[in-house]
């Protein structure tokens, strides 16, 4: 007796589950890795998953075991050249041949333990615990987004929207309610009727009165209607408000003659993570892409990462620029407003005290976080003194400062790390 | 033999082939008086084959880390190419389940269903082992019943608590296995229904034991009961019944995986018969369909090159030797065996009086049904197969800076040569031997283990990584000791570490 059955259809990734429990308890040795490797990757590749290596010692599963000393006695096949009494000069260093206990006799040698993990995977790994901060639900008057959500049960409404389950309930209940009283005399009439059947004297006439009752009855239990318009119940929406919360990210770098490769390298991976990690977290942000020297243009994302400019600097160009677009679209009532400006802190002297001014007074009322970075081996110029300052008083404001590419990620990850205490 | 109409031979396979061999393989399994468990013969992918890798074969497993950390070795490796899967995974169950890969060819799964669905199944079915320490009924609804267990544990108590007392279990699994006493059968049912009452009433059992401890220190009596009384080597099952600070549900999860363990405990006594009794029938029966003429010379040239890859056995000074081959060793022994039956030599008369010469087909079901690796080597290895192996033994005493050739394939090796390769598979002689022998009830509850060292084999270091998961389930200290050369007990480790006895020798 032998059946065959066709699993082939059957899902494939059973083990899913286990592999996920894999990654969450070896989730720091992961995400040291991740972070090491962020650095290492590519500016254009964002999309390919990610190699992780963890020490095999950190993985055993440790169980008694014997060790390699003492006697041991072992038989072997394929004997070429020996005879008994034969003695043979220990091998250096033997290992492995102990007990040949549950371990995997696979033979791998390696010392790490190596494996991929997907695109999404390594993405929730890089941004995990980060997010904007101060980031709040704007509620208005005017919203206009809704959400229909489900409000009990009415009497009318169109028919796709009928309950059937409380219909019915409602259906039930009224025949029980229209029907007792007559069941009730259904009842007494029955056993009346029994006992006379059961009298062995002669009563037809009492029976046949008995039976058209009790028929005549049992027609009138059974008019009343299975189900009747009264019963209907439908499923009743209703529209309500939802706060929403949009959020405009303005980034911002330089890309003027004195901005060299290697540093435009580094300011663009800043804000691939950057662009990674919005799009990733917020589903409704708007991304606005500045980029100057000594005047300031709107572009598109490709654009921003990708093509070339040189010339001088000025800072205030692009800042301008940014309250110009803040004014004509982002109203900050309705939007939360955050900044990101890279540079290698080269600016035109007499320009970065205007600089801080506009960011004091038009740029951070209006901004919920606003971060520079500067990108540079050198010492800090006048645009990170003027920032400097600012930083000191204003929460909302902070400036980093990074030197190498390895430093880009931990920067970042200050940034934006979750605060523990959020203001709701 | 009557000639028939040869099955068709063609690599590809479908699902009518596949029966239309089966039903042949049945026929000829039956001649051979071959008993199975009803067969379940599962088709899957490869990568459902990795899946079942994970798992050890288990069809439903309970989800842990370790799992997914051996799918993702499991992936890495075939990904890369170093490593084959298996043409098929058996599991002794009653529908005792097959899995063939989609894969293979009509030849190779010709192969794999003689191989596991009539050669393993009947070994599962037959052998001592198997019968009296697992039930074939059971075990998948056992399973599930784990599996849902564990489950509904991680949601109550969150999957970190589960997680950590599972490790500690794992830690244990081959310490939760009873040797010589049969464990009871048990019904899914009937588990669950006991499964409730058990936790309540093993708790009372803990608390009756401590508090007797406790009462006897108030009495003042001064009588030094050792408890327990004989020495443990069971030791998940002594935790289960007797930690003192272990919740039931703590105490289930150690339970599941002691049930696992043992369920697995036959399997590992009886690698290299279980492998050889399936390749002896795989090979016996596709040549039987052979002679009868239903297979073509084509299917067996490509059914006789998997099988010679399969039974091959390396040299030790092969670069790719890992060890004497299973399924070479337990293979060769069964054909010898029949050897010896049919055509036995004037050396096997004297080696083997009572079955040379004797029905080959009752005495290799005879070997089957009652041994185990160790006492089947020991029982039916034969000179002419040792010589054949060319087998040697070596000597090998770290105190010595040499080794030494103890014995060859030669007359006065044969029994030496025998008896060491039947100790190689004697599983009490590979394992760590450690029992516990006391729980102090009485005074500050630790647990003393002792390691009893196997032809002077030291512990390896694994052992403080162990006693810290024995720790966290008996959450007092825990000691191993081991008798030194002088005949007294050290102790050679120790959870929590020593710092408590440093701060003590500090003091005085």
């Amino acid at each position: 007796m032998t059946n065959f059955i066709d699993r082939r259809l059957n899902s494939k990734n059973k083990s899913t589950v286990n592999r996920q429990r894999f990654i969450r308890r070896y989730k720091s040795q992961i995400k040291q890795a991740v972070s090491e490797a962020v650095n290492k990757r590519g500016v254009t590749d964002i999309t390919s998953g990610e190699n992780i290596t963890i020490t095999k010692k950190d993985l055993n599963e440790p169980v008694f075991h014997q060790g390699s000393d003492g006697i041991k006695d072992r038989v072997y096949p394929g004997n070429d050249q020996f005879t008994s009494g034969d003695r043979i000069a220990r091998p250096p260093q033997q290992q492995g041949q102990g007990g040949q206990g549950d371990a995997s006799d696979s033979g791998e040698g390696d010392d790490d333990f190596v494996f991929t993990i997907s695109k999404d995977e390594y993405l929730h790994l890089l941004f995990e615990d980060l997010e904007l901060p101060n980031l709040e639900k704007n509620q208005l008057d005017k919203v206009t987004n809704y959400k229909t959500v489900r409000s009990g049960y009415c009497a009318e409404g169109a028919a796709s929207n009928i309950d059937i389950v409380k219909s019915l309930q409602g259906s039930i209940a009224r025949r029980i309610a229209m029907t007792a009283d007559k069941r009730r005399k259904l009842k007494v009439l029955e056993a009346e009727l029994t006992l006379l059947k059961q009298d062995r004297q002669d009563n037809t006439l009492a029976k046949n009165k008995l039976i058209t009752a009790i028929s005549n009855l049992k027609d009138k239990i059974s008019k009343v209607p299975f189900i009747d318009s009264f019963d209907l119940r439908y499923r009743n929406y209703a529209k309500q408000a939802v706060p929403t919360s949009k959020a405009v990210m303005f980034c911002i770098m330089d890309v003027s003659g004195s901005m060299d490769q290697a540093t435009k390298d580094i300011a663009k991976r800043f804000y691939i993570l950057l662009y990674l990690f919005l799009t990733r977290t917020y589903k409704t942000i708007d991304v606005i892409y500045i980029r100057h020297h000594t005047q300031a243009k709107e572009v598109n994302e490709h654009e921003f990462f990708y093509s070339q400019e040189t010339g001088g600097t000025i800072a205030s160009s692009a800042l301008e620029l940014m309250i110009e677009i803040m004014t004509q679209r982002y109203n900050e009532k309705e939007w939360n407003i955050y900044g990101a400006q890279a540079s290698d802190g080269d600016n035109w002297a007499d320009d970065s005290p205007h600089c801080q001014q506009l960011m004091r007074e038009s740029i951070l009322p209006k901004t919920r976080y606003f971060s520079y970075i500067e990108i540079s081996q050198r010492a800090h110029q006048s645009l990170w003194q003027q920032y400097a300052q600012l930083a000191d008083t204003d929460d909302a404001f902070s400036i980093e400062h990074i030197k190498t590419v390895a430093d880009i990620y931990p920067v970042f990850r200050a940034l934006f790390k979750r605060k523990k205490v959020q203001a709701a | 033999m009557t000639k028939r109409k040869p099955l068709d031979d063609s690599s590809d396979w479908t699902f009518t082939k596949l029966e239309q061999y089966q039903s042949e393989i049945e026929r000829v399994a039956q001649h051979y008086r071959l008993d199975t468990y009803t067969n379940q013969i599962e088709v899957i992918t490869a990568e459902q084959m990795m899946d079942a890798y994970a798992g050890v074969g288990m069809p439903i497993g309970y989800n842990h880390w370790t799992f997914g950390k051996r799918f993702i070795q499991t992936e890495q490796t075939y990904k890369r190419g170093q490593m084959g899967l298996a043409y098929e995974i058996v599991i002794n169950s009653d529908p005792c389940i097959a899995y063939l890969m989609e894969e293979n060819t009509m030849a190779m799964q010709a192969l794999v269903m003689a191989h596991a669905c009539y050669g393993h199944n009947s070994f599962f079915k037959g052998n001592y082992l198997f019968k009296s320490w697992t039930d074939a009924n059971s075990i998948i609804d056992y399973l599930l019943f784990a599996k849902k267990y564990i489950a509904d544990c991680e949601n109550k108590h969150g999957i970190d608590e589960v997680e950590a007392c599972l490790d500690a279990c794992h830690a244990l699994m081959n310490h939760g296995v009873d040797r010589y006493k049969r464990p009871q059968k048990i019904s899914m049912e009937a588990e669950l229904k006991r499964q409730k009452e058990r936790e309540t009433y093993l708790q009372s059992q803990v608390n009756m034991l401590w508090r007797i401890g406790a009462d006897n220190e108030t009495e003042g009596k001064k009588i030094k009961t050792t408890f327990p009384t004989e020495p443990q080597e069971n030791i998940l099952y002594f935790i289960e019944k007797n930690a003192p600070l272990l919740k039931p549900w703590q105490r289930e999860l150690v339970r599941i995986v002691r049930k696992i363990s043992q369920y697995f405990y036959p399997q590992k006594q009886t690698q290299v018969m279980n492998e050889g009794w399936a390749c002896f029938w795989h090979y016996t029966i596709l040549n039987h369909l052979y002679d009868e003429g239903l297979v073509t010379d084509t299917f067996m040239l490509e059914f006789l090159h998997n099988h010679t890859n399969v039974v091959a056995q390396l040299d030790y000074s092969s670069p790719y030797y890992s060890g004497i081959n299973p399924y070479a060793l337990g293979f060769n022994m069964f054909m010898d065996i029949r050897r010896i039956c049919e055509n036995p030599s004037e050396e096997d008369k004297l080696w083997f009086p009572e079955i040379a010469g004797s029905n080959w087909l009752d005495t290799v079901h005879f070997a089957m049904e009652n041994f185990k690796d160790e006492s089947f080597i020991s029982q039916f290895l034969s000179p002419k197969l040792m010589r054949d192996f060319k087998l040697f033994h070596l000597h090998d005493d770290s105190d010595k800076n040499y080794i030494e050739v103890a014995a060859i394939h030669n007359k006065s090796g044969y029994q030496q040569i025998r008896t060491m390769l039947s100790d190689q598979y004697n599983l009490s002689n590979l394992e760590a031997n450690i029992q516990i022998i006391n729980a102090d009830v009485s005074g500050d509850r630790s647990l003393t283990l002792r390691y009893i060292p196997h032809q002077k084999v030291s512990l390896a270091d694994s052992k403080d990584e162990v006693l810290k998961h024995l720790y966290y389930l008996w959450k007092f200290d825990v000691k191993l000791l081991q008798e030194n050369k002088r005949g007294v007990d050290e102790m050679i480790a120790q959870c929590p570490e020593l710092d408590k006895l440093a701060k003590k020798k500090a003091t005085i």
